[in-house]
């Protein structure tokens, strides 16, 4: 095994999605059902060759990168070229599993759950495209094949939320989802544009080397920090971060599985993806505020969630604020640890979508079947009891609410006690004490809303005993990932300990990277951060412990021994609970300032061009066509008249001289010799 | 007075001839009548020529003219009236005063 070959697979794994993509977009009218084999085939190879760069990477390669670049434009003598390129370190490696792991149970779970949809073999399609675009942001070694792909996701993510596009909301959802990505977009563009100027190259390497050298962007640390924040907008967009966290919940219009894959699992990793990636160059005062956006993201979210029925939401917000507290972790300095929950998130997250697109499966096809159209499938408060009617979704939706709760022996124990020691070490260093308070505050909010929805969904009593005869588990194509995922989230896979990840494969193979900023503007050194994560450790595992026991045993005693009423809560605080289920009322919010802006602009323009405009167009070709009719009127009556003038004096006299030619011979010749007499006798 | 022939008797004979012939174009309707009028002026043309030859002291050239103007008529005559003819055919008559197409 070479790194030659590795290079090659690599770009194997790249590629094999969009031939899927290819195939299924040109044939799948023709393949039909087979479209989803021809997906799960050609996905489950790239799965398989990222597992052998996976084991390769990490036992024959540990510390190398492997890196192939290549000169794409050249722009003529001048030094300045685009290079594109790949390269694996363990981050790519670890990312390159994930994806396709994810991708790969995700198409197999798609097979039976959009059985009979009228865009069947489109939809396996689109994953594919998805799926190489992800997998390009992974292999990518600079700014611009990042960038290039993060456009790609952002469009195959509009595509699969706008899959069932006749119902007005998923077509909104779509667009919404597109154009809020799209001012993240313009932050992180603006962003790279300022290390090209000063670079002139797009490779990460070559950027954080030249940084290193203490080349600053317009020789200012400000500009670097400005760098590193409007880099980080691209993440705040496609991670879903505050304040352009409002396309997710409504990008769960698409169907479930892709929620599992793009809007859980993978892309809106994507952000925490970019953020570890450029790490070395934020300077503290960038991660200062990269923590708190992660913070405030974490905790709307959390507060929103506890008040949404709809399973999809709960989970589409639980997400948001996950991936906040990723971005917290990195903003913090926890690099290893945020990087750490992106991928345990990745599992139990993909898991608890898949498991609710179980239980939305067959709530929907027992509606179906009574011809109930008036019942919600996704609302938790029509489910309830469906414990014993699909027990592996239960049992493996348990494991995923444990792990996300950061229970013991959990996958998210590890990494969410890893954070928030983080955080802890944080406040140690910086003072910025409200991070880990609030930190904690959601890590008990999470639990409770969590297990809220577990009792909701799968204890209890259901309201119509009939429908709940009726349900049943969902067939193997969907059980299998459910388990998969199911396995993955505890915590044997990444650490021999349950109480410590930081013995494991994860922590040594991924280690944070230097920063490259000048001394006076970086965060704290590794080495301080890791001393005051040492010492936070115990504390944040008992606070830790303590709040999500404390989210978890309130959840119980509201929703499963009733001794709260919730509706009482309710009715006591009614503008609080209108305020959380309005979510923070955000999109009205949007709508009132940047939207209402927008329109208002857009009309103030029309209004300019329907009257401004349009009146200055009209007006020219008003005053035209008044020279026009005047130049047309003296050409009818002077020019024409002088002409037709003229030719009435020609025809008048010829009219008067026609009456000399008689056509008679005879009166010619007397012409000619009367003439001729004359000529005789005035010349002579 | 000597009856001497001077060339003021042949100019004059000539003149004569020339207001006949222009007498006749103008005042005959028939065709042929115009054809022979045309003649006599061409005659009296000739009459000059040998005339002036004679009298003005120059070899022969001015009967070489009268030849060729002879020569000419002849020839004219014979164009003329297959025209004469032509018209009569078209026309069904010979008359110069109705054949006025010219005209329009």
């Amino acid at each position: 095994m070479t790194e030659t070959l590795l290079l090659q697979f690599a770009t194997a794994i790249l590629f094999i999605p969009l031939v899927s993509f290819l195939i299924l977009i040109f044939f799948g009218k023709k393949l039909s059902k087979k479209s989803s084999l021809v997906g799960l085939t050609l996905i489950g190879s790239t799965l398989l060759l990222s597992l052998i760069i996976f084991f390769t990477k990490l036992n024959f390669f540990h510390d190398a990168t492997i890196d192939y670049t290549f000169t794409w434009v050249n722009f003529g003598s001048s030094e300045i070229t685009i290079d594109l390129g790949i390269m694996i370190d363990n981050m790519t490696a670890v990312m390159l599993v994930v994806v396709t792991l994810v991708s790969f149970l995700v198409h197999l779970f798609s097979i039976s759950y959009m059985e009979g949809d009228i865009r069947y073999s489109r939809y396996f399609a689109f994953l594919g495209i998805f799926s190489f675009s992800m997998l390009g942001i992974i292999l990518t070694n600079n700014f611009f094949m990042m960038y290039v792909f993060w456009e790609l996701v952002g469009l195959s993510s509009y595509l699969l939320i706008g899959h069932w596009y006749e119902k007005t909301s998923a077509a909104n959802a779509a667009k919404k989802a597109f154009i809020v990505n799209r001012v993240g977009d313009i932050g992180m563009f603006t962003g790279i544009m300022i290390l090209w100027s000063t670079f002139a190259t797009f490779s990460f390497d070559e950027v954080f080397h030249g940084l290193s050298l203490g080349i600053l962007p317009f020789d200012s640390t400000a500009w670097l920090t400005a760098a590193g924040i409007l880099i980080f907008c691209g993440a705040v967009g496609k991670s879903a971060q505050f304040p352009l966290h409002v396309w997710l919940p409504d990008a769960m219009e698409g169907p479930t599985p892709v929620s599992a894959l793009i809007h859980a699992a993978t892309m809106v990793a994507a952000g925490v993806y970019l953020v570890a990636r450029v790490f070395p160059l934020f300077t503290a005062d960038a991660l200062i505020v990269i923590a708190y956006i992660g913070v405030i993201t974490a905790f709307i979210s959390a507060t929103i969630a506890m008040a949404q029925n709809d399973i999809k939401k709960v989970l589409a917000y639980s997400t948001v604020s996950q991936l906040g507290y990723m971005i917290m972790g990195l903003g913090v300095g926890g690099f290893t640890s945020g990087f750490f929950h992106l991928v345990t998130h990745a599992s139990f997250k993909a898991g608890l979508f898949l498991g609710s697109g179980s239980v939305i499966y067959a709530m929907h096809h027992v509606l179906h079947h009574h011809n109930d159209h008036h019942t919600d499938p996704q609302d938790i408060r029509n489910m309830g009891g469906l414990k014993k009617k699909m027990p592996i979704t239960f049992w493996t939706f348990l494991v995923f609410t444990l792990a996300i709760s950061g229970v013991p022996l959990t996958s998210g124990f590890l990494s969410k006690d890893d954070i928030l020691a983080g955080t802890l070490a944080f406040s140690d260093l910086t003072g910025h004490t409200l991070i880990p308070i609030i930190a904690f505050t959601v890590a008990g909010l999470t639990a409770f809303y969590m297990f809220r929805l577990l009792i909701l969904t799968f204890f209890g009593t259901h309201k119509d005993e009939n429908r709940l005869n009726e349900i049943h588990e969902s067939p193997w194509q969907m059980t299998t990932p459910l388990i998969i995922f199911a396995a993955l989230s505890f915590f044997f896979f990444y650490s021999p300990s349950p109480t410590s990840a930081s013995d494991g494969w994860f922590y040594n193979a991924i280690e944070k990277p230097e920063s490259v900023v000048p001394e006076n503007v970086s965060a704290a050194s590794i080495e301080s951060f890791e001393e005051a994560v040492h010492h936070n450790h115990g504390t944040a595992m008992f606070l830790s412990l303590t709040v999500a026991g404390l989210g978890i045993l309130t959840a119980f005693v509201t929703y499963y021994w009733k001794k709260i009423n919730p509706e009482k809560i309710m009715n006591t605080f009614p503008s609080l609970h209108r305020f959380l289920s309005m979510k923070w009322y955000f999109d009205e919010f949007y709508d009132r300032t940047v939207i209402w802006f927008t329109m208002m602009t857009a009309k103030v323009l029309a209004w300019f061009d329907f009257k401004i405009i349009d009146g200055i167009v009209n007006g020219v070709a008003t005053v035209s066509r008044i020279t026009a009719n005047g130049s047309g009127k003296f050409d009818n009556a002077v020019v024409d008249g002088l002409v037709n003038l003229t030719a009435y004096s020609i025809g008048f006299f010829g009219l008067i001289l026609r009456t000399v030619q008689t056509g008679k011979v005879q009166s010619y010749l007397a012409f000619a010799i009367v003439g001729a007499l004359m000529i005789f006798f005035f010349f002579n | 007075m000597s009856l001497v022939v001077s060339l003021q008797h042949f100019i004059f004979v000539s003149a004569i001839l020339l207001s006949l012939g222009v007498y006749a174009i103008l005042t005959r309707r028939n065709a042929i009548m115009v054809l022979m009028g045309i003649e006599l002026i061409l005659n009296s043309a000739n009459i000059n020529f040998v005339a002036f030859s004679r009298f003005g002291g120059m070899d022969v050239n001015g009967h070489l003219a009268a030849i060729f103007v002879i020569f000419l008529a002849a020839c004219e005559a014979a164009v003329a009236l297959a025209i004469v003819l032509n018209i009569y055919k078209q026309f069904n008559t010979v008359n110069v005063d109705e054949v006025a197409t010219m005209k329009d």
